[in-house]
């Protein structure tokens, strides 16, 4: 590490060209590790490698991209793929930057610490001879005896830590310091730098997030374990076995839009028991609100509302007189107006026989307009439960839902209608109430709308050190920003008219700039003067050494 | 005053301070071009470019066309300038009129959509400039290289980025959203400044800008005010990221999640940290610092702008 010395001492770059022996090596690489000028190529590396992170589509934010970059660039994508650049913040590339980069740090930061301990002690540094050859110097004359100047510059210098002495020949001189804040400060900060990426790291590893959708009215949820959510995304040392099982009923949720559809508010009144709630048996539900910018905290974890959409609701009565209601989720296809699509799946019921179950699946699939543009196709013109209105078609055969593949929630695999084994039976525009009577007597009526909601449960229990890290990595930084590490000297000698030579001499340890201004009213007061007597005065520019 | 009267008032104060600006600059390339003669070595030979002389802080020298002692007129040059920066001010206040009427019309932090970003970042550069000016009136000839960028971006921001007052999605109701954008925006624009003034230094040193640098101040005295406003920027863009994150907490589910507009503040950050540590490592303290403040500014604009357009992401609502 090469901070500012003083000209005189040349900064301590010397390492022998040779190791000689496995240790030799190891402290070379050790201090290459620990020098500043790695230190710099390491945070350049650092924001270099996070690059492609934002150019890039990346898995964990949108999986849709990364598929899609595939298909427009067939040849480079699985290039890259080799590479990781579709996961940048996981790649091991990656850490083993940001970790050299934290060994580099605390390789640097513990000398540091305990040269700033050992530097609170001792006095500050001697006199140096020439003080005109200091980056700021003045120079000057006065009428007054020794004694007068030294106690006017003890009296200036106080909040300094001085130490006065003599010289040959009558000599006094004083050497002052100010400013070991600036180290304190970026002490403070370098290490909640490190604190903050160690309660990262642990958030990541005990943490988990799962997404879920409830049905508005009623809907119930319960953090018991990994399967009640629709996507589970858990931390390292999660295996989704002690859960926090608290239990969340969706009771109503009211979205608000402005004119042109764009959304002005949304908001759930949920209904919810923690942990010991459940485990003392409560009946009781607490009463809380969710909305956007807005969370549930309960139990160590948070609860989001993040999105929201349609669930119609179909009955199906058959020749045999029995009904089966359906009621899932559509997904929203245009965000602005939530026309949305979706497939609602049937079995007959009381069919065993599996060749016959495997021709009576019936599926209710096409899209769902909340505010139907009204005519032969329908699209949707609002996104509000204004007047909605399904285009469907009713497809019955096989819909696959008992060969054991997991299938998609809103598709029909509509391969199966060239194959034959699904045929469509029906296509109907609907409105509530309305009803299609199937070739076979089957009656399909559209019962309404529900609104569902989509839930995130999110545990991080680091989180709050990560804050606290960050407001002090935020402290030490101004600190170290606002406060200069900078000393002052004094040479008094006595000339032969009884008066008082004086000499001054001023170095800021960390960056020059802004000194200047300082050291020019420190020296008006020693020599009791204005600032702008004409002081004998020298400043070198600031390109530094 | 209905929402639809202010808007316009908004749109038209915008236009006219784009307007007072663009004059502002006309002033400050004449005085640029009148300071030439006082260049010339016959005229007056002392001023070789506001060069540190030895002994002298750069920054505290007159201007070099400052009047001889005991002749009260002031130069063209130097009252040109004075002209020029006075419309920047009046430019400036114009500005501000614009986005608080804009804030009245949609009824709410007029922080909404990148059209108000742009102006306000601008709007952030002219004041942290001036302010610059007030501590050191002697950089005032390099309002010119300030300015362009400024008209520059207000005029893409008036023309391409330019959105109609309008509410703005659920998402961004809320008062940490306001401390957030505002201190981000406030930040870009502080960087701004000594983004430029690291590249005037640049061309400074290299003596390639020839003649269109030459009336500049000192190297030295475009390193110490890049350096002295990124040590203002900095915290607060850290303090920005952090509210950042706090919000995003509460909006988005967790604090930080590698978005690209998340991704690239990362950069940036990482970027004038190493410019800070440049200045503290010998051998980086001058050329090379400069270098990182000047690609810090560059990554600035890229999250600014290329990220919010071109890049998809939680934050592209900002919408254009
Ligand atoms: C994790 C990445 C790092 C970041 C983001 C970072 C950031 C910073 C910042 C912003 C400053 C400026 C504060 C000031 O001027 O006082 C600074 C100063 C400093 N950093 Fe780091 N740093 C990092 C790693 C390191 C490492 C690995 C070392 C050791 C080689 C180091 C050594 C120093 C020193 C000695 C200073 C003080 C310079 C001075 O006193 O002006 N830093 N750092």
């Amino acid at each position: 590490m090469t901070t500012t010395a003083p000209p005189a001492t040349p900064p301590d770059e010397s390492t022998p060209a040779f190791p000689r022996a496995p240790w030799a090596l190891l402290r070379n690489t050790w201090r290459g590790l620990t020098s500043m000028r790695t230190a710099l190529v390491l945070l350049f590396l650092l924001a270099l490698a996070a690059l492609p992170g934002a150019l890039l589509p990346q898995r964990s934010l949108n999986q849709r991209l990364v598929t899609q970059y595939f298909a427009d660039h067939p040849t480079l994508a699985p290039l890259l793929d080799r590479l990781q650049f579709f996961g940048v913040f996981a790649a091991p590339w990656f850490a083993a930057v940001y970790l050299l980069l934290m060994v580099s740090l605390v390789g640097c930061l513990l000398p540091r610490t305990a040269e700033q301990l050992r530097g609170l002690r001792t006095p500050p540094v001697v006199t140096p001879r020439n003080l005109a050859r200091l980056p700021h110097a003045a120079q000057r004359t006065v009428a007054e005896p020794i004694a007068d100047v030294e106690e006017r510059a003890r009296g200036r210098l106080r909040g300094w830590r001085t130490r006065w002495s003599d010289e040959p020949g009558d000599v006094r001189t004083g050497s002052a310091e100010r400013g070991h804040l600036h180290e304190v400060g970026n002490l403070v900060f370098h290490l909640s730098l490190l604190g903050l990426l160690v309660a990262f790291a642990l958030g990541k590893l005990f943490g988990y997030e799962g997404q879920v959708v409830v049905l508005s009215g009623g809907g119930q949820f319960c953090n018991t374990g990994i399967l009640g959510y629709d996507s589970f995304r858990a931390g390292l040392r999660v295996d989704g076995t002690d859960l926090q099982p608290f239990c969340v009923r969706v009771d109503d949720f009211t979205a608000a839009y402005e004119a042109n559809g764009q959304p002005a508010s949304f908001s759930a009144s949920i209904g919810f028991q923690t942990a010991a709630d459940v485990t003392a048996g409560t009946a009781a539900w607490r009463q809380a609100t969710l909305a956007v910018n807005h969370p549930l905290r309960t139990d160590g974890s948070r609860l989001y509302l993040l999105g929201h959409g349609y669930a119609p609701r179909f009955t199906v009565t058959y020749p045999d007189g029995q009904q089966r209601t359906g009621e899932v989720q559509w997904r929203p296809v245009d965000q602005t107006t939530l026309l949305s699509e979706g497939a609602t799946k049937f079995a007959r019921p009381g069919v065993t026989d599996e060749q016959q179950r495997r021709t009576t699946q019936l599926a209710v699939t096409g899209l769902l307009a909340p505010t139907s543009s009204g005519g032969q196709v329908v699209t949707s013109v609002f996104p509000a439960l204004d007047d909605p209105e399904v285009a469907v078609d009713v497809l019955r055969g096989d819909l696959g839902l008992d060969d054991g593949r997991g299938q998609s929630i809103f598709t029909v695999d509509r391969s199966k209608l060239d194959t034959g084994e699904l045929t469509r039976v029906a296509r109907q525009n609907m409105r509530p109430g309305d009803e299609i009577t199937l070739d076979d007597g089957t009656r399909v009526r559209f019962d309404g709308v529900r609104d569902w909601v989509s839930l995130q449960v999110s545990h991080d229990p680091a989180q709050l050190w990560v804050l606290v890290s960050a407001v002090f990595l935020l402290a030490g930084l101004m600190l170290s920003l606002a406060v200069r590490r900078r000393r002052f000297w004094v040479r008094l000698t006595p000339d032969a008219a009884g008066g008082t030579r004086v000499e001054l001499g001023g170095l800021a340890r960390t960056d020059r700039a802004g000194y200047g201004e300082e050291f020019d009213r420190l020296t008006a007061a020693v020599l009791g003067t204005c600032p702008d007597d004409d002081v004998q005065q020298s400043r070198k520019t600031e390109d530094g050494p | 005053m209905n929402d639809v009267v202010l808007a316009i008032y908004s749109d038209r104060l915008f236009m006219a301070a784009v307007a007072v600006y663009v004059l502002a600059m006309a002033l400050h390339a004449a005085e640029y071009a009148a300071l030439r003669s006082a260049y010339e070595p016959a005229a007056v030979p002392v001023a070789v470019g506001g060069e540190a002389s030895p002994g002298g802080e750069p920054d505290a020298l007159p201007p070099p066309d400052a009047p001889a002692p005991g002749r009260p007129a002031r130069s063209r040059a130097d009252r040109l300038g004075g002209a020029a920066v006075n419309l920047v001010v009046l430019a400036a206040l114009l500005q501000l009129g614009s986005i608080v009427t804009r804030g009245l019309a949609a009824d709410r932090w007029p922080l909404g959509n990148m059209y108000e970003f742009t102006s306000a970042v601008c709007l952030a550069a002219v004041v942290t400039w001036l302010v610059v000016l007030r501590r050191v009136p002697a950089v005032r000839t390099v309002a010119l290289f300030v300015l362009l960028p400024v008209v520059i971006l207000l005029f893409l921001a008036g023309t391409v980025l330019y959105a109609r007052a309008a509410p703005v999605v659920p998402a961004l109701r809320s008062y940490w959203l306001v401390v957030h954008v505002t201190t981000m925006t406030v930040s870009s624009g502080l960087l701004f400044v000594p983004g430029m003034a690291s590249l005037l230094y640049l061309l400074r040193r290299s003596s390639r800008g020839g003649a269109l640098v030459d009336r500049l101040p000192s190297a030295a005295a475009l390193d110490r005010l890049a350096y002295r406003t990124t040590i203002v920027a900095f915290p607060l863009y850290t303090f920005g990221v952090i509210a950042g994150a706090i919000w995003a907490e509460a909006a988005w589910g967790r604090f930080w999640g590698w978005d690209p507009k998340e991704t690239v503040a990362f950069v940036v950050w990482v970027v004038y940290a190493a410019y800070l540590h440049a200045r503290s490592t010998a051998g980086w303290r001058s050329g090379r610092a400069a270098w990182i403040n000047v690609a810090g500014l560059v990554v600035v604009l890229f999250n600014l702008f290329f990220i919010n357009m071109v890049v998809a992401g939680l934050h592209s609502y900002a919408g254009l």
